[in-house]
């Protein structure tokens, strides 16, 4: 039961991310040219809103005065005191061994393959479960019914 | 311990390593044997004293210890017999690290700077560190002109009786920036400890915010300047750069290292983007390349719960070298304040320390 729906895909699309809550907690799912990548909300050091912080690229040297930046859009930064993180891995720049946060696996599936084998669409919450053991999540049945149309982007709170 | 007057209760016993004691140039004329010619007339002719600032005002009282003074019209300092009689006989030292503050960095003539830092060189090695070979060296060099420091560490840097490099802690220029990578290159190549020292006159003031009124503005506020250095040597990323750079920090107190790293750490891992070669967390470079001598010790000695608390988050017995700093007396107490150590920090704090960081076992 920890793949939920989260999203439309077209709710996020390149270069933009969206905090949803799943199962009692927010998550920051971020589009990074196509890529989906899923973050928990809350910074490890002071439980800030990770998820608003800024996006950048990471930056790194081997000797004074050189500079690689590379990896754009895929380092987060806490709002509250500018802690780098992986988006990928969920681990801190400064101390991957031991400050992480919570990172979980986003991927698109599409609408048909979300609903009922049957292939009926999925048009209510009682919808029977998905052979994957997927639970749908809120946007699903309330916001859009006519699911099987779309892609959406599903998080597995139990990967990674 | 022997007949050592006010101020200078400290530790004896073998094995001692005392990581800082000083010598002074008497005069100008000292150094006449060890001067080209032209410089002797020169500075016969003009009258030239000296280096003429002193980071020791003689009349000050922490210049100098009571008794340290020779006696004989020269100052403190001055004299070996009066150390070995002071610090080196009475205490086991086994080794001792002697260092000159000779103000070379006041002489504004290169060529005269130059010529003078390496008389006072010659005259250390013959009338010091010939003589006594538990003294070790440290090269006095015309910091202010990064090439001609170079210069002289390539003339007498191989020598093994010189173990570091003297740079006055007050500079023009904070020593970790680029212009200044040659002369850190200059002593790694030549596995030369790096030492920042009590003083400096750069023309600049001895406080970021101007030019205080007092001497005791300076004198406290040298563990500022410590600072400033120490942060920038680590911001530039000299440790990565050149990495058997060993840098020691000396009569500039250790008890403000705790906070200063703390908010250099963790503001690193804010900001490291704009030093991203600054790889490590600042208190790991300390850790690892930095050492620190025990005087002035910035403590109260009656509070040895105190002390064990700053002790511990300096990580004193990693980085700190025990020092007497003769002649110079900072305010010590009578009691010897060693006592405090934690007994497994005895014996890095008081040798061991200095010993590795300084190879003296070769």
């Amino acid at each position: 039961m920890s793949i939920h729906v989260v999203a439309r895909l077209d709710e996020v699309p390149p270069g933009t991310r969206k905090v949803v809550e799943v199962a009692g907690r927010e998550i920051g799912v971020f589009n990074v040219d196509g890529e989906l990548f899923a973050v928990r909300n809350r910074c490890p050091h002071m439980a800030g809103p990770l998820c608003e912080g800024y996006v950048s690229g990471a930056v790194s040297s081997t000797t004074p005065g050189e500079y690689h930046f590379d990896r754009v859009g895929e380092i987060l930064r806490c709002p509250w005191h500018q802690w780098e993180f992986d988006m990928r891995t969920g681990q801190s720049w400064f101390d991957p061994a031991r400050v992480r946060v919570r990172a979980y696996q986003a991927r698109i599936a599409s609408g048909a393959s979300l609903v009922a084998t049957d292939e009926a669409p999925a048009t209510t919450t009682d919808a029977a479960p998905p052979a994957e053991g997927m639970v749908p999540g809120p946007y699903v049945a309330e916001t859009y019914p006519v699911s099987v149309e779309h892609d959406y982007i599903v998080v597995d709170l139990l990967s990674r | 311990m022997g007949e050592v007057g006010i101020g200078m209760a400290r530790p004896a016993g073998a094995g001692i390593v005392d990581a800082d004691v000083h010598c002074t140039v008497p005069s100008a004329a000292a150094l006449f044997p060890y001067l080209a010619d032209h410089w002797v007339e020169q500075i016969r002719q003009s009258g030239f004293s000296g280096a003429s600032e002193n980071a020791y005002p003689p009349g000050i009282p922490t210049s100098a210890r009571p008794g340290s003074a020779p006696g004989d019209g020269r100052p403190a300092g001055s004299d070996l017999d009066v150390l070995r009689t002071q610090v080196l006989d009475v205490d086991g030292v086994e080794a001792a690290i002697l260092n000159c503050a000779y103000a070379v960095d006041t002489i504004r003539n290169p060529d005269a700077a130059s010529a003078i830092a390496s008389a006072v060189n010659d005259w250390q090695l013959a009338e010091w560190l010939e003589v006594e070979p538990r003294l070790h060296g440290s090269l006095v060099v015309p910091s202010q002109i990064p090439e001609l420091a170079v210069a002289e560490i390539e003339r007498l840097g191989d020598d093994p009786r010189f173990v570091q490099v003297f740079l006055p802690a007050r500079s023009a220029v904070p020593y970790g920036r680029r212009d200044f990578h040659k002369v850190l290159a200059a002593a790694v190549e030549r596995d030369l400890v790096v030492s920042l020292q009590y003083g400096g006159f750069p023309g600049n003031p001895p406080t970021a915010v101007g030019w205080p009124s007092y001497h005791i503005e300076e004198y406290v506020g040298m563990a500022s300047v410590m600072q400033s250095q120490l942060m920038n040597l680590i911001a530039e990323g000299v440790f990565d750069a050149f990495g058997d750079l060993r840098v020691s920090l000396v009569e500039g107190g250790f008890t403000w290292l705790p906070s200063f790293l703390w908010r250099f750490d963790k503001d690193w891992k804010g900001l490291r983007r704009e030093v991203p070669w600054v790889r490590r967390p600042p208190s790991e470079y300390v850790h690892d390349h930095v050492r620190l001598t025990t005087a002035p010790l910035d403590l109260d000695t009656h509070r040895p719960e105190a002390f064990a608390t700053l002790f511990a988050q300096v990580g004193g017995a990693d980085v700190l070298m025990y020092a007497s700093d003769h002649p110079h007396l900072h305010a010590d107490t009578g009691d010897d304040w060693t006592s405090m150590l934690p007994e497994d920090a005895r014996a890095p704090v008081l040798g061991d320390n200095a010993r590795a960081f300084y190879r003296l076992n070769r």
